[in-house]
């Protein structure tokens, strides 16, 4: 067994496997609420759900500030993205173009990280919100492009009120964050652009 | 010179060896340790800057073509290594000796042989140097229309 504080290896195969990982991140912000399987497997440091860990080592490099919770940017996950993705680890939310948070912390809130500006609306922060699983939990309905009619979702262990505030990052479209809901090998797209037409 | 120093100038030593250097070094210290590959050989480029007159301006003097790796030890040492071209079988020997050199004692088997490349290193270079300085023209004892 490898000691928790050493920094783990990367992809085995950079190439093909940030395509493949890239391809499936692509499908899961395509089709939101649709969990895809992120189809690669690293080493994941401690803290990290693996699709967290591959996406962030796909999407992640020295031009992209990283947001992580106090403990992980402390701890070998902000040792081991450092090191493999040479990401700034920032601690302003607001300043970061990827951001990883636990579902049910009730610190930061979504309304915290960078919506974009007018000009530039791409540059807004990309959440994952690491969560205890993609079905089983509150239900709910969305609609929007990618979505043929409606969809309902049910992600388990999300604060109380993160559809009240997944509704707040919808007004400010076309500014708004991006969200990817992690758990496991699996995400699921929630871009700004997805409405919520009931929770229950 | 400071432990950080020390191994600036050995992972320099490695990085001006050829691969055969690279490899002679390393069987003196036994057979390759086992090690896992963190960051694999990758090639890439470096923007190499210089500066005019050597203290003037920096500008981009043009992109240069270095292989780098990682490695870690069982022992846990980490290894680096960063070297201009497109060897990386030589980036992966230079890292695991890099790991090595790490935990070796001042005396090792390692550390003389990097002295000793460093000394053919510093010959060859001063040779070149010497070579260059004979052929310098100094203009100021030419005379015009004398």
């Amino acid at each position: 067994m490898q000691d928790d504080n050493q920094i783990h290896a990367g992809f085995s195969d950079p190439v093909f496997q940030s395509q493949s990982a890239f391809r499936a991140l692509l499908a899961a912000l395509s089709e939101p609420g649709l969990a895809c399987d992120i189809g690669v497997s690293v080493e994941t440091p401690v803290g990290l759900e693996p699709a967290t860990a591959v996406a962030l080592l796909t999407l992640a490099d020295y031009e992209t500030p990283i947001w992580l919770p106090a403990a992980l940017r402390n701890g070998p996950a902000g040792a081991w993205l450092r090191f493999h993705c040479g990401a700034p680890l920032v601690d302003d939310p607001a300043r970061a173009a990827f951001a990883v948070i636990d579902g049910a912390a009730p610190e930061p809130k979504l309304a915290a990280f960078h919506a974009g500006d007018d000009q530039f609306p791409d540059r807004s922060t990309t959440v994952l919100v690491q969560c205890a699983g993609l079905a089983g939990g509150e239900t709910v309905t969305l609609e929007g492009p990618g979505i043929a009619g409606q969809r309902a979702v049910a992600p388990a262990g999300l604060r109380p009120d993160f559809w009240a505030e997944i509704e707040g990052n919808v007004a400010l479209y076309p500014l708004g964050i991006d969200l990817l809901l992690v758990h496991g090998a699996q995400v699921l797209g929630l871009p700004r652009s997805t409405q919520i037409v009931e929770a229950r | 010179m400071t432990e950080t120093a020390t191994r600036q100038h050995w992972m320099a030593v490695l990085a001006r060896a050829t691969r055969d250097e690279v490899d002679a070094l390393l069987q003196q210290a036994g057979p390759l340790p086992a090690h896992e590959v963190l960051k694999a050989p990758e090639t890439g480029t470096v923007m190499v800057e210089g500066r005019a007159g050597g203290a003037g301006r920096r500008f981009n003097l043009g992109e240069a073509t270095v292989t780098r790796c990682v490695v870690r030890l069982e022992g846990g040492a980490m290894g680096f290594s960063y070297a201009l071209g497109r060897d990386g079988r030589k980036a992966r020997l230079a890292a695991v000796t890099d790991a090595l050199l790490q935990a070796e004692a001042e005396t090792g088997p390692l550390r003389r042989g990097v002295f000793a490349l460093a000394q053919k290193q510093q010959a060859a270079r001063e040779l070149a140097s010497r070579k260059a300085a004979a052929t310098k023209v100094d203009f100021f004892t030419l005379v015009r229309g004398a």
